[in-house]
């Protein structure tokens, strides 16, 4: 997993079967200090509770597909956890 | 398998079913002379590693998935080990 920030929230009113009932969110990848790094990504939100503002956790690959329900539907970033506290000393995010 | 170094560990509430009651540490990569290589990657412990340690890391889901023990369960890395020493002989 990799650590991303919840920056929107994405419509999509047609969609492939199975992708009907998925939240997806826009996420900024972090780099390992939580400072912004890369290109925001669209994620399915498995936990179903990501808002924006909030630090997550997000899988990629064939791994987003086996965490939806129903399962492996086309998706290629999923968001695993929605985290409350990364306990790195030198960590610069909030 | 790769090497890591543990700097943190990842606390969360509401995370998916498969992770529940699982350890989720924050590891820098580690090239193999022992110096970190940048990135980073999120694993779940499978062996208790504290921070600072230099461990082993499976990241690749099917050997993961076998591991934990659930073969539908969303988690391609897993931390399989604590390294000791490491040994070179190419100087």
């Amino acid at each position: 997993m990799l650590l991303g920030r919840v920056i929107g929230t994405l419509v999509a009113s047609v969609r492939y079967d199975g992708l009907a009932d998925v939240p997806f969110l826009l996420v900024q990848p972090l780099d390992e200090y939580g400072a912004e790094k890369g290109v925001p990504v669209v994620a399915a939100d498995s936990t179903r509770m990501a808002a924006p503002g909030e630090l997550v956790a997000y899988e990629g690959g064939r791994e987003a597909a086996m965490a939806l329900e129903p399962w492996f539907v086309p998706v290629d970033h999923a968001i695993i956890e929605i985290v409350d506290q990364v306990s790195r000393p030198d960590w610069k995010g909030s | 398998m790769i090497l890591a170094r543990v700097k943190g560990e990842v606390v969360a509430t509401i995370k998916h079913p498969a992770y529940a009651h699982r350890r989720v540490l924050l590891l820098d990569r580690v090239a193999a002379d022992g110096r970190e290589s940048g990135g980073y990657l999120v694993a779940v412990a499978a062996v208790d590693a504290g921070i600072g340690e230099l461990v082993l890391v499976i990241d690749e889901g099917n050997s993961a998935r076998q591991i934990i023990g659930d073969a539908q369960a969303p988690i391609r890395s897993v931390v399989v080990g604590i390294v000791d020493e490491i040994t070179r002989t190419d100087g």
